[in-house]
């Protein structure tokens, strides 16, 4: 499952979707891959608004990458920000989390993720 | 025409066999323009999905789209994957972004406001009832099932219990939730599915329906849903039509 992927992903728990702690989750004892994959500047550029910034921050530091700004770079920054560019090429295309857990801050829930796949199937206590 | 997609190494004793709906699917999917996060839920072999991912920049203008899939079989999860892998390789000029299948039940997993594009490809086939979410055993992939297993995957992927509309419309009553200001649905049904209520009930939800999470709904408008594709007259007992939803 690709970094890029957890940033769209929340708590399948109902309650949960009210709560700010429920997203972004947050991967535990992650096994991390790495997709070499040919950088595309306009794509990430494209993808800026989609993304939650606040969330990947979090993400970024929590998977051990370096510490993003605190604001998303404005298009033009970005495009000219090689470094940075290339940072988040590796971060959201390239890491893929293959094994592991991911973690609730709201209920606690743990959705595992084997062979690259997170699964959110709730038990039937949480439904 | 664009080509379809390649399914030959999907399990169909256990996963979905594209089949009219699928197709009737491609070829209303072939004209919006819309781009960005596109989702499809239930895609069973991928074939919807990677044609969309496959062929991005002909359908919506844009190679900058990205794209996922949700389902609960662990093994519709691991055919999509291949079947949209396959698909990008053979039209890299083309393609968009395919992110990674999720296993899961519609979009539960999906934060408020994020997706742009849903295509639903639902269990839609009346039943008495909704055959049981799949249980721990059967989430995982592994080599081996049983004739009851496989046979239990594949109801899911049809028995749509009372009017073939229960699993249809708990997706239909997340939508405010999940789609984002521009967001637009692509749901297929049957003819017993009853469209015309079906559309009549969307159209009823209105404003204030929205949960109220995340960039959600907007000011005061309410939702729209018209039949944008038909299987035609002549087709079988199913005669499918795709009903577009969007506020
Ligand atoms: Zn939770």
């Amino acid at each position: 499952m690709k970094v890029m992927t957890l940033n769209f992903l929340t708590c399948a728990v109902k309650n949960c979707k009210s709560s700010n702690d429920s997203f972004p989750l947050h991967p535990k004892e992650a096994e991390l891959a790495k997709d070499d994959i040919e950088i595309n500047p306009q794509l990430l550029i494209n993808v800026l608004p989609r993304i939650d910034w606040a969330a990947l921050r979090t993400t970024s530091t929590e998977l051990g990458f370096p510490t993003l700004p605190e604001q998303p770079p404005s298009p033009e920054d970005l495009q000219s920000d090689e470094a940075l560019l290339k940072e988040l090429h590796e971060l959201l295309m390239e890491t893929q989390m293959m094994e592991g857990k991911l973690v609730c801050g709201h209920c606690g829930h743990e959705y595992a993720v084997k062979n690259g796949v997170a699964n959110f199937l709730l038990p039937s206590h949480l439904v | 025409m664009l080509p379809t997609p390649d399914t030959s190494h999907v399990p169909y004793n256990r996963v979905y066999e594209p089949a009219e709906d699928s197709f009737l699917l491609l070829d209303t999917l072939s004209s919006p323009s819309e781009t960005a996060f596109l989702s499809s839920l239930g895609p069973g072999s991928g074939v919807v999905i990677a044609f969309l991912t496959a062929h991005a920049s002909t359908i919506f203008g844009t190679p900058h789209v990205l794209t996922t899939a949700i389902d609960v079989s662990p093994f519709a999860c691991a055919a999509t994957d291949l079947t949209v892998r396959k698909a990008i390789t053979e039209n890299t000029s083309t393609s968009g972004h395919w992110t990674s299948p999720i296993q899961g039940d519609l979009v539960t997993p999906l934060r408020g406001g994020s997706v742009d594009v849903l295509v639903f490809n639902p269990p839609y086939v009346p039943t008495p009832e909704l055959p049981s979410p799949p249980a721990a055993p059967l989430q995982e992939l592994r080599e081996k099932t049983t004739f009851e297993e496989d046979s239990h995957l594949l109801e899911l992927t049809y028995a749509g219990g009372k009017d073939g509309m229960e699993t249809t419309d708990r997706l239909i009553e997340a939508l405010p939730r999940v789609l984002s200001a521009r967001g637009v649905a692509y749901i297929l049904l049957c003819a017993q599915n009853k469209p015309e209520e079906v559309k009549g009930r969307i159209r009823a939800m209105g404003a204030g329906t929205s949960a109220g999470e995340g960039e959600g709904m907007g000011e005061g408008e309410g939702w729209k849903a018209e039949t944008v594709g038909t299987s035609g007259k002549q087709a079988g007992w199913e005669k499918l039509q795709i009903v577009r939803v969007w506020r």
